[in-house]
């Protein structure tokens, strides 16, 4: 009997903390212990409890409250497990994870991630070895060289060439260093792994830091991932006491020491070389390239950057072969990709799949669709360096050129759905406020140019939408895109453009009609009491808290637009279905 | 932020000794001191600026300048208890800025600010990496997820009750 509680933030967020200290209470005087581990990628069902019976047989239990403890603790000392099978999860849900194919998340919610030999037991630390032992820094270049695998921060640059460049920069002193400044807000995968897995990013480090040949390994890992930190500090320590990191890997003649350097909430700071300032202790502006890291990066010395997805794939890689996982994918794009299902999304999480597979098959195949049985509008991808993809495209396949076409971009593989309630001028809104907070100042066209776009934006969600804004903001797009040293500010009229390109008529309305077809706008909308509807029951004038809606019991009511403040509470209370908004 | 160190009387800045002592000799540290710093004070006062500026043979400018650069660095003292509100994509799509007008009318007050009484502050950050949750928001080391306007007044109103049976 095995029984295990998914502890990742988001399914301590649903109360998986106290559901396992409420099941060890339950369980204490039977001297069954209950066990961690990390996020599985079904948040939508979290709290998760994983239980393997006397036969060996996995019992999921999923969405389990505190109130449940007892029952489940019956069923554990008994091995009768009709009592909880309510609980189990259903085949439907559980399809969400047959369809998967998974490489970076392979141990994701599987293994206790506070428990080095649970990693070793799954095979962890054999791919070091075999590197140590049999290959040479080329070999292991030529084999990241096969299978294609290319950076998953964004960029999607072939990670054996990076690897190849630092390895040939002359130096004695070389850094590796991992991205884990997971910026784009609605990408949590790499947070995933971090928690759930820390030893297979630590693995796939060491490798790398051997191929290039640097001494000293960094994670740069962002402020607002606590539990990460935590997790990954204690995997270091025992990776260190089980002789992975230090002097003599091994018995090699291979050393590397490493660190972790907690960000203090910096977007651009994802940027590789604004993330070297900041790990030097200063403002995270981004350096002029070249020089590339590769030559003078972490303290002008080479350095090689690479996201944690990236390195998560390196020790299957080089366990498995190349040719394994370049056997997977399209011509341009191979291997897997995680992607960070959210939004109006039924089935939300963290969602693995070979390259090459549709965004129909995630969305709808994988997540089920949307919710609450709502029209599919959209999907953004890429986040504040991305864009929009629209209904129509939803089989554009998985692959970085192919969604390059659309002026999206593959990006760190968040996917936000958003369904017909979603506006998408507000949506381009959302995302420059967010670049124009988020840009460092140093280029005067990301500084300023995203500084107007967003007011431009926000007059036109107002009603205040002038003829000829869509123009213009298309030109400042373009001014910013040539004006800008780094790709906060080149890719930043991405999410704009997208949504100009797809939505343009929802622009129009904004701008020519003064109207939010989305109904999102709150500026826009207008309130109205059908007088064939409404029983004059009083209620919408009681909630009103402007005063704005008169009529006497039991005849029609009326609402003042002038005194209105669209703050939809009458709609919300009526019984009778008599309001409307428009 | 005040130009002078008046108010910064109560600092007890010997607290500090101990991380300059650990950090200040290592290049490159600046960042990491001056998150040490703002775990003992909360924030990050005047004369503890000048402190670490002295002890890392830094002008207070450019350690003002790189505090100033990230978000996380607080130049104010904050409430007892600090809600970090989500407001990235997946959270705007759900509804947070209705959660942010909720948390607003319920305590008065706005990003950045805290109460009167010194019990809540409420920050805006991007991503608290709980996005199928959304919307999210965290209090202290708290992360409560899938909110609704009822939740979140349940939420402080728990808090609220909880600090009046403690008086
Ligand atoms: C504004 C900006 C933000 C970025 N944020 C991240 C990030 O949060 N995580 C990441 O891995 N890469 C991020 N990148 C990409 C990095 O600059 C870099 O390309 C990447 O870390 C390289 O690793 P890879 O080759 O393994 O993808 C960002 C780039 C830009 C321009
Ligand atoms: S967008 Fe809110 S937690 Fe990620």
């Amino acid at each position: 009997m095995k029984i295990a509680v998914g502890q990742g933030s988001c399914g301590i967020a649903a109360g998986a903390q106290k559901v396992s200290d409420a099941l060890k209470k339950c369980l204490e005087k039977s001297g069954i212990s209950v066990g961690v581990t990390g996020c599985i990628g079904m948040c939508w069902l979290e709290p998760i409890v994983d239980i393997y019976d006397n036969d060996n047989t996995l019992h999921r239990l999923v969405r389990v409250s505190e109130k449940d403890s007892e029952r489940i603790a019956e069923a554990v000392k008994t091995n009768d497990f009709s009592q909880v099978e309510k609980l189990e999860i259903t085949d439907e849900d559980n399809s969400f994870l047959e369809k998967q194919t998974r490489i970076a998340l392979r141990n994701c919610g599987i293994i206790d991630p506070d428990d080095i030999n649970a990693y070793v037991d799954a095979g962890g630390y054999s791919a070091l070895s075999k590197v140590l032992n049999n290959m040479s820094a080329e070999d292991v270049i030529e084999e990241i060289k096969i299978s294609g695998l290319a950076g998953r921060g964004g960029a999607g640059f072939p990670t054996w060439f990076k690897w190849n460049a630092a390895r040939q920069s002359q130096g004695q002193e070389k850094y590796l260093i991992c991205n884990a400044d997971e910026g784009d807000p609605g990408a949590f995968m790499d947070r995933a792994v971090i928690e759930s897995d820390p030893h297979t990013l630590i693995e796939g480090m060491l490798i790398g830091a051997f191929a290039i040949g640097a001494s000293h390994a960094v994670v740069y890992v962002r402020a607002e991932y606590p539990l990460a930190i935590i997790r990954l500090q204690n995997a270091i320590e025992q990776a260190k006491k089980a002789g992975f990191i230090g002097e003599n890997i091994l018995g090699s003649n291979f050393s590397c020491d490493f660190r972790i350097k907690a960000g203090a909430g910096a977007f651009v700071c994802g940027e590789e070389t604004a993330l070297i300032e900041s790990l030097e202790g200063n403002r995270g502006m981004p350096r002029l390239k070249p020089p590339f890291p590769a030559q003078a990066g972490y303290w002008h010395k080479p350095s090689n950057i690479n996201n944690v997805e990236t390195f998560a794939n390196v020790a299957w890689i080089i366990s498995n072969g190349g040719n394994a996982f370049a056997a997977m994918g399209t011509p341009d794009s191979k291997g897997t990709k995680v992607f960070a299902l959210t939004g109006k999304i039924k089935r939300g999480g963290l969602v693995e799949i070979p390259m090459g597979k549709t965004l129909r098959d995630v969305i709808f195949d994988i997540g089920g669709g949307i919710r609450d049985n709502k029209e599919f509008k959209a999907v953004q991808m890429g986040g504040p360096s991305g864009g929009c993809i629209p209904a129509h495209l939803l089989d554009t396949v998985i692959d970085y050129k192919e969604l390059g076409k659309t002026g999206a971009i593959m990006g760190s593989g968040g996917m936000v759905v958003m369904d017909e309630s979603t506006c998408m001028v507000q949506m381009a809104k959302f995302f420059l406020d967010f670049t124009a907070k988020e840009s460092c100042g140093k280029c005067v066209h990301c500084r300023i140019g995203t500084k107007r776009m967003q007011e431009i934006l926000t007059r036109i969600t107002e009603g205040n939408g002038k003829d000829g804004d869509i123009e213009l903001l298309e030109e400042l797009c373009s001014g910013i895109k040539d004006g800008a040293l780094c790709g906060l500010g080149q890719t930043a009229p991405n999410p704009v453009l997208t949504t100009i390109k797809y939505f343009r008529n929802e622009y129009e309305a904004h701008i020519n009609n003064k109207k939010c077809p989305a109904k999102e706008c709150r500026d826009l909308l207008s309130y109205e009491i059908d007088s064939e509807k409404c029983k004059g029951c009083t209620l919408c004038a009681r909630k009103c808290p402007a005063n704005a809606i008169t009529g006497q019991v039991k005849s029609a009511h009326i609402i003042n637009p002038s005194v209105c403040i669209k703050c939809g509470q009458c709609a919300a209370a009526c019984k009778f279905g008599a309001i409307s908004v428009k | 932020m005040s130009c002078c160190n008046c108010n910064d009387t109560k600092i007890d800045l010997s607290l500090l000794d101990a991380v300059l002592d650990e950090y200040a000799g290592i290049p490159g540290s600046l960042i990491t001191i001056l998150q040490k710093a703002q775990d003992i004070y909360g924030y990050l006062p005047t004369s503890v600026i000048y402190k670490v500026a002295d002890a890392t043979s830094c002008t207070p400018a450019k350690v003002m300048g790189v505090a100033t650069f990230y978000t996380q660095f607080r130049f104010k003292p904050v409430g007892k208890y600090l809600i970090m509100l989500c407001k990235g994509t997946a959270c705007h799509v759900n509804g947070s800025d209705t959660i942010a007008k909720t948390i607003s009318e319920e305590l008065g007050i706005t990003d950045g600010e805290t109460t009167e009484d010194g019990l809540f502050s409420l920050s805006f950050v991007a991503c608290l990496g709980c996005c199928s949750l959304s919307p999210v928001m965290m209090i202290n080391d708290e992360t409560y997820g899938s909110l609704t306007p009822a939740k979140v007044k349940e939420i402080l109103d728990d808090i609220r009750h909880r600090e009046v049976q403690s008086i």
